[in-house]
């Protein structure tokens, strides 16, 4: 009985740990629709690029400290000119074109790598040891723990610039309604690039550590896909719902992992999250946090 | 034009604020729905600007504020300026900033933030932290019913509420001029004898100039000083708020009164109506 808990905790533990990581890329997502109404199918492939950034630099013997600040200078520049070039003509239009837009810039990204550099996987090794940190009886490697921890840094530092900022203010109001927030002095073309900028920053600091863990290679975009479980089940444009649904997608696939893996021969952490999904859909399908519109009757 | 516009001369001891001078107004680069307009808002007083549903005043407001490229019109001929310097042809934050703002009709706040935060959000020009908080405080001084609610969600306000934050976010950004569309609209008659009175008090007291532009021809004429008339995206008649309201074809066509003085049947008016327009 209590080895059979203390394997549902360690469970329970190392899904929470992944699932902030999961918050982390959720977050660029929800920045990007909360302010600007664009649904970024690209997420994926944004955290693929900022880890071949940063493992580039890292074979071209560029240290650490220059690698990370530059992956992350490289990816908010890309977002800008992605913002400048692709998404600005699309203002106004429907929502489908942006969302075209996304997934064509989704499969351009992915083929790149393939085409330069080839498909070896590449790695970025942070300066941190190999020794799991143990507590309460069980224990988590140390990449999962800078990932925890820089993930909520993340979320607290953005969820306080949303709620606190004047300029967190003025990205609601953008959000909320454009053609006011124009007539209030709001520069709306400028926050959109920041939304973008801000995911991209995300985006970078989720590549260092995902690739870190993972590996650079194509596959990394991979971590993207489970983004839409986590922001639907926690709601689109909310942070708080980015947090709390990572945190349950992350259980979720550790547990069934956990439990599942052994009789059905494994698979079951990519579906099992999906499943979530479809479940939340029917129940809410705004997601646990996400803005209701409010009618007033 | 069967009646010739009574033209009239205004007396000259007022400076004006913001000059539309014979703009044209084209959607889509195709339809034309301002044609030629021209009015001035003079320094300290409300101007209002009557008419009927797509008369073209919103367009003519959306014009003024630079708004109207969103929704696909622009401006082809003509100028508007504030104080003198021309304003036409800049993007809407800029002329948010040189001292114009626009409060839209159907009390659009914004629902997902407090209405503290909607008044934050109204100040975005300014820079000094202090005189946000000061702007806050005035703000509530003539509207405290926003100041009870100022961390509800502005959503779930009464729409009598929504309309005072509205014009209190507008204040918010310091303006010289405010475009204020159809306040009326939608509101119970007390409510708006209310907003109307607070307009009035706020353009004597905090030295501002309104552009108003309304349905409500009654209430508009009691608190303007001066007004215009328009239809079919021109203007057909200009006096002042007195001269307006003894008119006789405004009495009977916004005002609903007869010669006689007694009120109309709503029944001779559409009559009438339908048989006499300045523009056919």
């Amino acid at each position: 009985m209590k080895e059979e808990f203390e394997f549902l905790f360690s469970l329970v533990v190392s899904g929470l740990s992944i699932g902030m990581m999961y918050s982390l890329i959720a977050l660029g997502f929800v920045l990007v629709y909360k302010a600007t109404d664009a649904i970024n199918f690209a997420q994926g492939e944004f955290v693929m690029l900022a880890g071949f950034i940063c493992a580039g630099m890292l074979a071209a013997s560029v240290p650490l400290w220059m690698a990370i600040p530059i992956a992350i200078i490289a990816m908010v520049v890309f977002s800008f000119a992605l913002e400048r070039v692709v998404l600005r003509p699309l203002l106004g239009r429907p929502v489908v074109a942006v969302i075209m837009a996304t997934i064509g810039l989704a499969a351009i990204l992915r083929g790149l790598p393939p085409i330069t550099i080839g498909s070896q996987t590449l790695t970025i090794p942070l300066p941190i040891g190999d020794e799991p940190v143990k507590f309460l009886g069980t224990s988590l490697a140390q990449i999962q723990v800078l990932g925890l921890v820089v993930s909520a840094a993340c979320l607290g530092g953005f969820t306080w610039f949303f709620m606190k900022s004047r300029m967190g203010v003025a990205m609601r109001a953008v959000a909320d309604n454009q053609q006011v927030a124009m007539a209030m002095g709001i520069n709306v073309e400028r926050y959109f690039a920041i939304a973008w900028a801000m995911a991209g920053i995300v985006a970078a600091l989720g590549g260092i550590i995902w690739g870190s863990m993972l590996g650079v290679d194509t596959q990394l975009a991979l971590v993207g896909l489970k983004v839409f479980p986590v922001v639907i089940l926690g709601g689109l444009d909310s942070i708080i719902g980015a947090v709390v649904g990572g945190l349950i997608i992350g259980v979720v696939e550790s547990v069934a992992a956990g439990y599942l893996d052994p009789i059905v021969g494994g698979g079951t952490k990519d579906f099992a999250p999906y499943v979530v999904m479809i479940i939340a859909l029917m129940f809410r399908p705004y997601g646990l946090f996400g803005k209701h519109k409010i009618e007033r009757i | 034009m069967q009646d010739a516009p009574a033209h009239d001369v205004v007396a000259p001891s007022t400076v004006t604020m913001l000059a539309v001078n014979n703009i044209e107004v084209v959607y889509d680069n195709v339809v034309l729905v301002l044609k030629g307009v021209s009015l001035d808002v003079k320094a300290g007083q409300i101007t209002t600007l009557l008419g009927a549903n797509g008369a073209g005043k919103s367009t003519t407001l959306k014009a003024i504020s630079g708004i109207l490229f969103t929704e696909r019109g622009s401006i082809t001929k003509g100028s508007i300026s504030l104080e003198g310097m021309p304003i036409h042809g800049r993007r809407p934050f800029e002329v948010t900033k040189l001292g114009i703002a626009q409060v839209f009709e159907g009390r659009r706040v914004f629902e997902s933030l407090s209405c503290e935060e909607n008044l934050i959000a109204g100040a975005h020009i300014e820079r000094d932290m202090g005189k946000i908080r000061d702007g806050i405080e005035r703000v509530f001084t003539y509207f405290p019913r926003i100041k009870e609610r100022r961390n509800q969600l502005a959503g779930y306000l009464s729409g009598g509420e929504q309309q005072m934050l509205v014009i209190g976010r507008a204040l918010m950004s310091s303006p010289k001029v405010v475009l204020l569309d159809e306040p009326s609209l939608g509101l119970a008659p007390m409510l708006v004898e209310e907003i109307f009175g607070i307009v009035k008090r706020l353009v004597s007291e905090q030295s501002l100039s309104v552009l108003l532009v309304e349905q409500n021809a009654n209430m508009a004429l009691t608190v303007a000083d001066h007004g215009y008339v328009m239809e079919n995206g021109r203007i057909v008649l200009e006096g002042s708020a007195e001269q307006m309201r003894s008119n006789s074809d405004i009495r009977e066509f916004y005002l609903g009164i007869n010669e006689g003085g007694s009120k109309k049947s709503y029944r001779d008016v559409k009559h009438y109506k339908r048989r006499k327009r300045w523009l056919s």
